[in-house]
């Protein structure tokens, strides 16, 4: 029971990561059908560019105000990973639109590949590992033979993930902008004849999902407290899963998606083995595409002639 | 008319939307620089990270994006007024070029059979070993593993992003069979082969009722777990470590070695690790080719034309009676068995196999060249993967450049940062690939060339 409730809070925090990538995932499939290949080196990025930040800001605050910093932190991560995905959309994906269906596809896989690489070339291959922060943690049951406990760090990300998602489900259900990009998932065409600058929502649509991408970032950094350049392929693939799991185009099938896919990881190492880990959550994506397209919470696609 | 005096005015309302222009994309080039070029991170000797600030780099991103939008801005607005339109080749190029593909074939064949006889007399024996190696064999894999995938990708319109999976299985079977049951290169070729295709029909099978991006992602997902079984299951695979000592072919049984049995000495030659590379060579070549026969003439099997028909329309041909999970099936089955032979002779040329020669990587690679070569077109594949990798290949040998950026500077560091780039820049400039039109399989009385744009792909 004490190793279930354990599991559970890191599988929950885990998840939450996911499920703030996946967002990104879903929300550029539902807009303009495409799978966005660059959106897990978008979240590599954004952990760099949240890391290097960190570092100028723990210096200049000093290390006392570790949680002031890490604000500071996410709000620059926010803002120039969204710079970077909107500058891709503008140079990868936008001359492309109204183009074939692979076309954009494949610009995003040469954008991941670009990527990956630039930061290999600009920081270097080596494991970057942060000052250790937020090392302490509370006891939550005091058990002899497993005492179950929530670390500082998990509690930051639980809250930060709720906390925006719950603005970020305001701004889409709520605000003309939201409205817009609605209409746009809908009926690209019908919505520009409506008056809704189509190019400008989707630009916003890859800032927004990249601002969640960079929470998702800077919550990795916190973390794993360590970032590499690869990291991108496997986070992005896994959230791609849950986003596909939750029901692709669906927002809160995006969040369901992550937690279930971080449960499912983190159950399968604890009770079974670390090694295949991975090849549990490619599985499911298997499994959960052949039979289960729709995803759980999505609406089942139909075919037109 | 406006009148010359209005011409300078224009002249100079264009220059400055340029500048405009310039300066913008130039401001979110610092933007973008301003973290993750401005400041390197760094482990000191104390193992902690530190930062270098390198604001040269910056300022020198920034400027060269400032006048390389300011110069493309400029272009783009000359080109308004109609007055140039550069192009790359003069118009009719690529007709000329189809029409006479037979003689350009044969042409191409020659070069390529005579190929290490020319590098020989070129570089001399000691350097002809690397161009042989590095450029012919090299290229000549990803082209056979191109015309593979384009079998799957090109003609029957199935997005197969993990088509290095059964690169690995011929690899690993060849690997394995060879090293435990010292089978021959010659007997475990094709048995690589038929390995591959039974794993293509095992995992096709459930999932080629899934439709264009959702396939891709499913064959991702199933190249991943197949990697990631070799990486953990070490009694099987040797897990990271790779399976090394894996026997090299041997010419008909005369194994390539500098001992009196060995292919020099039987046939009276002086020994030189040459002959094994030219024999490798003339392998993969006859590979390759085999790969592009066998796809030229099933695009006239009644097989190939149904793949065709996929590829353009599912609802019709399923309405007009044709099995598609079979036909489906046949066709990632059949790219599936050529990617196992190229894995097998893979295997055989290095010696050495490891999961890391599998990673996802490889595979977009491949469906690069499959795609921007223009799919469905064996020309466009064979230039595309000449392109690509070949011009990676050459990054290697740019040691010149040292002398330039200094002695730190690493050409072979930008290989795959400017493989990205390309993929995204030929994406944008032809979106259908290098070579965008293709030859009717089908025709009434006379052929006439398609443009791909009539082509629908990967939504089968």
């Amino acid at each position: 029971m004490e190793v279930f409730v354990q599991q559970l809070i890191n599988g929950l925090t885990l998840g939450s990561i996911y499920g703030l990538i996946a967002i990104g995932y879903t929300m550029v499939f539902g807009i303009i059908g495409m799978v966005n290949f660059a959106h897990g080196d978008v979240f590599m990025l954004s952990a760099f560019i949240a890391l290097i930040f960190f570092m100028l800001i723990s210096a200049w605050l000093g290390a006392g105000l570790i949680v002031l910093s890490l604000f500071f932190v996410l709000i620059l991560a926010m803002f120039f990973t969204s710079l970077w995905n909107w500058t891709i959309e503008r140079v990868a994906y936008r001359p492309l639109r109204g183009s074939f269906r692979l076309a954009p596809l494949i610009s995003a896989i040469g954008m991941s590949i670009f990527l990956m690489n630039f930061v290999q070339v600009v920081q270097g291959p080596r494991n970057k590992p942060t000052p250790p922060m937020l090392n302490k943690s509370i006891l939550l049951i005091d058990s002899a033979t497993y005492p179950v406990s929530i670390s500082y760090k998990q509690i930051v990300i639980i809250v930060t993930t709720i906390v925006l998602l719950a603005a970020f489900w305001y701004l889409v259900q709520k605000t003309s902008l939201g409205r817009a990009q609605r209409a746009c998932e809908q009926d690209r065409k019908m919505a520009s004849l409506l008056g809704i600058d189509v190019d400008r929502t989707i630009s916003i649509t890859f800032v927004m999902g990249a601002a969640l991408a960079a929470v998702a970032g800077v919550m990795y950094l916190v973390l794993y407290g360590v970032v590499n350049f690869a990291d991108g392929f496997t986070p992005g693939v896994k959230a791609f899963t849950a986003a596909v799991l939750g029901g692709i185009g669906s927002l809160p099938g995006a969040v369901l998606g992550g937690l279930l896919i971080g449960l499912i990881e983190v159950m399968w190492s604890a009770y079974f083995t670390i090694d295949y880990k991975d090849v549990a959550a490619f599985c499911i994506l298997a499994v959960v595409l052949v039979f289960m397209p729709s995803g759980i919470l999505g609406r089942p696609e139909v075919e037109k002639v | 008319m406006a009148g010359e005096a209005s011409i300078p005015a224009k002249r100079q309302a264009d220059m400055t939307r340029a500048l405009k222009e310039a300066a913008f994309a130039a401001l979110i080039t610092f933007g973008l620089c301003i973290p993750i070029i401005a400041w390197g991170t760094r482990q000191n000797l104390d193992n902690q990270l530190v930062l270098d600030p390198r604001w040269d780099a910056v300022a020198w991103a920034v400027a060269i994006v400032f006048v390389g939008r300011f110069l493309m801005a400029l272009r783009q607005q000359r080109r308004g007024e109609g007055k140039s339109i550069v192009r790359l080749l003069p118009h009719g190029t690529l007709g000329f070029f189809q029409r006479h593909s037979r003689i350009f074939s044969l042409f191409g064949l020659g070069f390529l059979l005579t190929f290490p006889i020319i590098a020989i007399n070129l570089a001399g024996w000691g350097g002809a070993l690397k161009w042989i190696d590095n450029f012919g064999v090299q290229i000549l894999i990803y082209v056979m593993l191109g015309w593979g995938l384009n079998i799957v990708v090109g003609l029957a319109g199935l997005l197969d992003l993990g088509y290095v999976a059964f690169y690995a299985v011929g690899a690993y079977s060849y690997a394995l069979l060879a090293k435990n049951f010292g089978l021959s290169f010659w007997v475990l070729l094709p048995l690589a082969g038929i390995l591959a295709a039974f794993w293509g029909i095992i995992l096709g099978f459930p999932v080629l009722r899934l439709r264009g991006d959702y396939l891709a992602i499913v064959t991702l997902a199933f190249g991943e777990i197949i990697r990631l079984v070799l990486v953990n299951w070490t009694d099987f695979s040797n897990g990271y470590a790779g399976i090394s000592g894996i026997p090299r072919p041997t010419f008909f049984g005369i194994p390539f070695t500098a001992a009196d049995d060995g292919f020099a000495a039987v046939f009276g030659l002086e020994f030189s690790p040459l002959y094994r590379t030219i024999f490798l060579y003339y392998v993969i070549l006859c590979l390759a080719l085999l790969t592009a026969y066998v796809s030229l003439r099933l695009r006239r099997l009644p097989v190939g034309r149904a793949w065709e028909a996929l590829r353009e329309d599912e609802i019709a041909c399923r309405s007009l009676g044709i099995n598609t999970t079979n036909t489906k099936l046949t066709a990632f089955s059949l790219g599936a068995m050529f990617g196992g032979f190229a894995g097998s002779f893979f295997a055989a040329r290095q010696g050495f196999i490891s999961p890391e020669s599998f990673v996802f990587m490889e595979s977009a690679v491949i469906l690069a060249i499959v795609v921007l070569g223009g799919m469905g077109s064996l020309w466009g594949c064979a230039i595309a993967a000449i392109a690509m990798i070949g011009g990676t290949e050459l990054l290697r040998e740019l040691d010149w450049m040292k002398q330039i950026f200094g002695p730190d500077f690493d050409p072979t560091k930008y290989r795959m940062l400017i493989f990205g780039f390309a993929m995204v820049v030929i994406m944008i400039w032809k979106p259908r690939g290098l070579i965008s039109t293709r030859e009717p399989t089908a025709f009434l009385k006379e052929k006439k060339a398609i443009s791909a744009d009539m082509v629908q792909e990967g939504h089968g």
